[in-house]
């Protein structure tokens, strides 16, 4: 079922202008220097339905779509340090260091055990209750009022506002990653 | 201070340019001064500055929840009083109670004894507090809080085992209901749709009070079921011949401790004596079963970990910048590495580029796991029989050699797929190893048959006699407790 490519058509892929240039720019982003990786990575990309079409450029602000690579990264491969900066930016979370990121990457490579499983025609389990009706409660208010309670756990309200800091400039992390991304 | 207006002073005391005693202080100094005005008939200076105490407690304290969870509140409406709370890993994530901001829990056997007796150690010696051992968890403090005789009954949660790999550790039952049965409201969620209050109690019969309490629907928690739940008396068994019980193959794994595989069987063997039925079957998935886990975990955990943002409660930190640079280094003071790192990677995960093949193909795998167990039951099986954990408890200072995501590994490995299936499954102690530590074993039963099979391990119980822990030594005049009548007492019902 899956493609086996041989190097030559690999190298064909990548070298058309027309139809491989954005399997090429995709395959170019793979940061492994190794050929075996390569290869598995090109069979991932041409057995994917949906594989085409990924948007190349990443777009600033949360949502964007990344840039990181059609391909989840190898196994015992690194996380793209674009995907790095992706990751802490939707998490607002830093790695902190190079041994968080060490543990992502073992993270990752721990999940990819799930690819040996065959799921074809397995519809994903969303809720062990997925059998049962959720009830909803009739549309009336039935508490609140506790306006006072809410606002003690604040550390900064105004009045019955919460206060937060103004503006959205993202914080530059210690750079662990070597992106020239903009955002 | 004292000319200033209501709203500007409590400003003041939230940003500690003054402390409620001192403001009290002040207050109470010129009632003195203006006693000529004849104003006050009385002036009650204990009592202002006793609740001037109690409020800078709350100012110290940070978060005081406006509200209890429902199993909390269901608890004080029948008369429980509350002892405290109980230590854990940082929002329950980590199989060793080691990774909590108010430090590490002890296990009470180490100090048992038993174990000391084995490890020809002297009883007393505070000197020799060096090789104390892990609780299990993450909700080790409530294991160990019911394990030391402090209180008759412990709240914990279990999303993955974290109610069940603590009791196994500390010898006592550790129960986890029905995904559905019991209200999360109130509890903080890990992974919404696996998450359950946990019951840890010394004896089956106390869980099963514990769970009639508890169990039945709550208008604030849309994920518990409607079906009417009445409290329930177990019955005792006296005759096992109608139960089959299934011994999962794919349990039997390399990293099983000979000590808890020779107690396993011994337990098979003992429902076989007594007339059961007892069959080996098979959960095919297993070996997935905690990597399937480990992906769905990390992706709810990102999404519920959103809401720390500092801004409406909990920790802040001092940034003023911008608000995601709050946002960040405030969740960068506030958790710690194992949390930050469930939820770098679970963000992983939910990537565009990742979601297809790493959660939604986890949440494939799950329903591959779910079935396995319904075939097994379909098959007549009752209840399953499995180790809880892979051994006893080991020593603080080997439990922290690996990190916390692989020692998790370790600790769920028997216990997460119950909570992917949204099965009961209840943790009994059996015996204690030869090192003179408690090795526990776990029944899973049919969802909503939790009544069954606490009556199955009530019975399991009874045959194996679990000793109690002999704590005198440090327990000091406290030995009244630990007679034997006492004991026999609440076993001969």
């Amino acid at each position: 079922m899956s493609v086996q490519p041989s190097p030559t058509l690999f190298m064909a892929a990548a070298a058309a202008p027309s139809d491989g240039v954005i399997l090429a720019r995709r395959l170019l982003r793979l940061r492994s220097p190794r050929g075996g990786m390569w290869a598995r990575a090109a069979r991932r990309v041409l057995r994917a339905p949906g594989g085409g079409g990924r948007g190349f450029a990443s777009k600033a602000g949360g949502g964007g779509v990344s840039a990181g690579g059609e391909a989840a990264p190898q196994e015992r491969g690194r996380v793209p340090g674009d995907v790095i900066e992706h990751l802490e930016r939707l998490a607002l979370v830093d790695f902190g260091s190079r041994e968080a990121v060490a543990r992502l990457e073992k993270a990752v490579a721990f999940a990819d055990r799930l690819r040996a499983v065959d799921t074809d025609g397995v519809q994903p389990m969303e809720s062990v209750l997925e059998d049962r009706c959720l009830y909803l409660r009739p549309d009336n208010v039935v508490e609140g009022n506790c306006a006072e309670e809410l606002l003690q756990n604040a550390h900064r309200v105004m009045e019955e506002y919460f206060v937060a800091p103004p503006g959205t400039r993202f914080p530059k992390f210690n750079k662990l990653s070597h992106s020239k991304l903009k955002i | 201070m004292l000319g200033r207006t209501l709203r500007e002073v409590s400003v003041a005391l939230k940003q500690g340019q003054i402390t409620p005693t001192e403001l009290c202080q002040e207050c109470l100094s010129l009632i003195k001064k203006t006693k000529f005005l004849n104003a006050y008939i009385t002036v009650s200076e204990e009592v202002a500055l006793k609740q001037a105490e109690e409020s800078e407690e709350r100012y110290k304290k940070g978060y005081v929840p406006p509200y209890n969870a429902t199993v909390v509140q269901k608890l004080l409406d029948q008369g429980a009083l509350l002892m405290g709370k109980t230590n854990l890993d940082e929002f329950a994530m980590g199989s060793g109670s080691t990774d909590g901001v108010f430090g590490p829990v002890k296990n009470p056997w180490s100090y048992s004894k038993q174990y000391r007796e084995k490890k020809k150690q002297k009883p007393h010696g505070e000197n020799e507090d060096t090789n104390w051992l892990i609780t299990g968890g993450s909700s080790g403090g409530s294991a160990a809080a019911v394990s030391a005789f402090t209180c008759f009954a412990a709240l914990g949660s279990d999303t993955g085992g974290s109610t069940r790999n603590p009791a196994a550790l500390c010898g006592v039952v550790g129960l986890k209901p029905t995904y559905g049965l019991v209200s999360r409201h109130g509890l903080i969620p890990l992974v919404n749709s696996m998450d359950v209050p946990g019951i840890l109690t010394r004896c089956v019969d106390d869980a099963a009070t514990v769970l009639g309490v508890l169990a039945g629907h709550d208008c604030k928690d849309s994920t518990t079921v409607q079906d009417p739940v009445k409290s329930f008396i177990l019955p005792s068994l006296t005759d096992v011949s109608k139960l089959c019980i299934g011994i999962p193959k794919e349990y039997l794994v390399p990293e099983l401790s000979s000590e808890v595989q020779s107690l396993w069987s011994k337990a098979a063997k003992l429902f076989e004596s007594e007339g059961a039925k007892v069959i080996e079957v098979s959960l095919p998935h297993t070996s997935y079963s905690i990597v399937c886990y480990h992906v769905l975990c990390t992706s709810e955990v990102a999404s519920n970990m959103a809401r720390f943002d500092g801004l409406e409660y909990g920790h802040r930190c001092d940034i003023n910048v911008s608000t995601e640079a709050m946002y960040a280094a405030t969740r960068r003071e506030g958790f710690n590495d194992v949390v930050r790192g469930r939820i770098l990677s679970g963000n992983f995960f939910l990537l565009k580029e990742n979601y297809e093949n790493y959660f939604i193909k986890a949440q494939k795998v799950r329903r591959l796991i779910a079935n396995d167990f319904v075939n097994v039951f379909n098959s007549g099986v009752d209840v399953l029989l499995t180790p809880t954990t892979l051994s006893e408890a080991v020593p603080y200072v080997e439990f922290i050699k690996e990190d916390n995501r692989t020692r998790s590994a370790q600790g769920d490995i028997f216990t997460q797929a119950v909570n992917m299936a949204g099965l009961p499954a209840v943790s009994v102690p059996m015996a204690l190893s030869n090192q003179g530590l408690p090795i526990g074993l776990q029944f899973i039963g049919r969802a909503f048959c939790d009544q069954q099979l606490l009556t199955v391990a009530k019975w399991f119980e009874k045959q194996v006699q679990f000793p109690i822990i002999q704590l005198q030594e440090i327990m000091g005049d406290c030995s009244s407790v630990f007679e034997n009548d006492l004991a026999s007492v609440s076993l001969k019902q």
